[in-house]
């Protein structure tokens, strides 16, 4: 494998000369260890780094004053199990209608609602037999839909019951 | 009619260039390189549309698998040695200094304080297959509380993120949300991976 080729020095009679020795060694051993190396770091490194959402969540801790919300502003959205989604405008007797999270679903009522009511507000009550990829979807919603003022709230018994009344 | 005699070709070629090429690339890698670190819990992230790098420094990770175990991690070795004697003061156990060595190179675990010492004692090999339950959370007897209350304690820059698998209840997600929000912590990240934006 390694050997060293010793080229030159062909010519024979006249002056006697040092025997030139070339200086090409075989590199094919070298390659292959940089390449073995290369594989292993590629396979071991991790390149994407995990991307984050930024969550506020409302403080509860101290009782700062809360503004009352306006029944003609708010959006209740209610997450469902089986990845329904239940949402209703107003707070006292609410129609409630059913989606989903499809791109034609929650999507289409948020961006729909955003025109037509000012200064949105959306309540976000997961339930607990939701899935936790509901709530990063309905999140992702108000980025995508460009909801500027949305909270997640806890669910009451009432929500519950409303849901069921469908 | 004389033979025609191929002249046999050296296939030997030169390798310099592709060597210089493969070097660059092993060097390449060798520095942005990273190594995954080992984790007891697999954890499948929902996707969403957002693209906010997760900082890479001063993170304090809160996994919950599949099952709904919590499991804690802290990033650097520092903070995790504090953390554990903060930890050993506050529930009267005594580590050992090999322990707390040990507890410094773990980055994620999800046990009780009590079984912490058991983990602790066993070799990589045999940690790996233990499957942990996760750390208590219920409202009675809440260790995470305490963990992450330390956490900070020890390394006040800390950044919190919650990393959860998308099919576990939201109930877990909820208690840990709580958790952190008896604690004034009301801003935090949640990781997910990637998703093409809708346009």
């Amino acid at each position: 494998m390694a050997e060293v080729n010793t080229g030159g020095g062909g010519k024979k009679g006249g002056k006697k000369r040092a025997k030139k020795v070339s200086t090409k060694i075989d590199m094919t051993p070298m390659v292959d260890l940089a390449f073995l190396l290369i594989t292993f770091f590629m396979l071991t490194t991790t390149f994407s780094k995990p991307q984050t959402m930024e969550v506020n969540m409302p403080d509860r801790t101290e009782n700062n004053e809360q503004q009352p919300l306006k029944e003609s502003k708010a959006l209740t959205i209610i997450l469902g199990e089986d990845n329904k989604v239940y949402y209703f405008t107003g707070l006292t007797e609410p129609k409630v209608e059913v989606t989903d999270y499809s791109a034609q679903g929650i999507r289409q009522v948020l961006l729909q609602k955003n025109k037509q009511i000012k200064d949105m507000v959306v309540l976000i009550k997961p339930m607990n037999t939701s899935r936790y990829k509901n709530m990063v979807d309905i999140l992702d919603e108000m980025h995508i839909t460009n909801t500027k003022r949305y909270a997640i709230v806890d669910i009451t018994p009432k929500d519950i019951d409303l849901t069921k009344s469908i | 009619m004389p033979k025609i005699k191929v002249p046999r070709k050296s296939i030997s070629l030169d390798m310099t260039a592709m060597c210089d090429m493969a070097f660059l690339l092993l060097t390449f890698f060798m520095l942005t390189t990273k190594f995954k670190a080992q984790e007891p819990i697999a954890v499948d992230m929902p996707s969403s549309v957002s693209e906010i790098k997760l900082p890479d420094k001063d993170m304090l990770t809160i996994s919950v698998d599949k099952k709904g175990g919590v499991f804690f991690g802290v990033d650097d070795q520092n903070t995790r040695r504090l953390l554990l004697e903060k930890m050993a003061q506050k529930y009267n156990i005594s580590f050992t200094p090999s322990e707390i060595q040990e507890f410094s190179l773990i980055p994620t675990f999800g046990a009780s304080v009590a079984s912490l010492k058991g983990i602790l004692n066993l070799n990589n090999v045999d940690r790996g297959k233990l499957v942990q339950p996760g750390i208590p959370t219920d409202s009675v007897h809440n260790e995470l509380k305490d963990w992450v209350m330390l956490a900070r304690l020890s390394n006040p820059r800390l950044r919190i993120a919650v990393k959860g698998d998308r099919d576990v209840d939201y109930d877990v997600v909820k208690n840990v949300i709580a958790t952190l929000q008896e604690q004034n912590i009301n801003k935090f990240n949640l990781i997910t991976s990637l998703e093409a934006k809708p346009q």
